[in-house]
């Protein structure tokens, strides 16, 4: 039962994901709320969980000459270190914690998401009035 | 833009998407697309296939962490992994043919609600 639980919440965050929204986001706090897998251990899913689908969708994106390999890499050289600075410092919060950080994450980034796309109607309704 | 100016940017904005990535377990890309088309000025679908490439390093590099602090488990990774991939590809296709508006409201909503039961239960 558990797996089928698993792998609904897997094609949820991935459909966002594959969207190209930040399916992470989602998938982290249904593994939470709906299974017994713990906050720290849903964030390494998903960091994981996100690496296969990345791949197939860069080899497309590669092949239509989407990527600014230049740029990608400017990012990810100081992404890289902090990140496993982070890591380390996410393993030292206890899971109760950690989860109300991320819960006031999801919020702000509720938030924007929320405030972004309602722009983006706004901003495209204008364009269509232009016309 | 500048040439330094736009690398200050984006070692910065490197530095805080491994930041959240690496604690939050996720959210890099939220934050590595706005900096892409928003800031640099880079066009939003080039900006997301930057930012998968961007990401991946970053995510390695913060799974092989949690792993080694014992937070890795293989199998429930791969069950969900293979629904992300499944789900992935529903995605992609759908993008064309869904509302993205809706979408990305009812997504902002999911989140709220998810936020609000994480922060406050």
């Amino acid at each position: 039962m558990k797996i089928f639980i698993m792998i609904l919440i897997g094609v949820a965050g991935g459909i966002i994901g594959g969207m190209g929204m930040g399916g992470g986001t989602l998938l982290i706090p249904l593994l939470v709320i709906f299974t017994d897998v713990t906050q720290h251990g849903a964030q390494a899913i998903n960091l994981a969980a996100f690496v296969p689908m990345s791949v197939v969708a860069l080899i497309i994106h590669f092949r239509n000459k989407l990527v600014d390999v230049k740029k990608a890499v400017w990012i990810a050289v100081p992404a890289t270190v902090t990140a496993v600075f982070s890591s380390l410092l996410a393993d030292k919060a206890d899971g109760k914690s950690l989860g109300r950080y991320f819960g006031v994450f999801l919020l702000a980034l509720g938030v924007y998401q929320l405030c972004s796309a309602i722009a983006d109607k706004v901003k495209k309704k204008r364009m269509e009035d232009r016309k | 833009m500048g040439k330094i100016k736009e690398k200050f940017l984006l070692v910065l904005g490197g530095a805080a998407v491994g930041l959240t990535g690496g604690f939050f377990g996720g959210g890099g890309g939220m934050l590595c697309v706005p900096l892409l088309d928003k800031f640099l000025k880079v066009e939003t679908k080039r900006a997301h296939a930057t930012a998968m490439l961007a990401i991946m390093p970053m995510s390695i590099a913060a799974v092989v962490t949690y792993f080694l602090k014992g937070h890795f488990e293989l199998w429930d990774t791969l069950t969900t992994g293979l629904g992300v991939l499944a789900g992935g590809l529903v995605g992609a296709l759908l993008l064309k043919k869904l509302n993205s508006f809706v979408v990305a409201v009812i997504f902002a909503v999911l989140m709220l609600g998810a936020g609000v039961r994480l922060t406050f239960f």
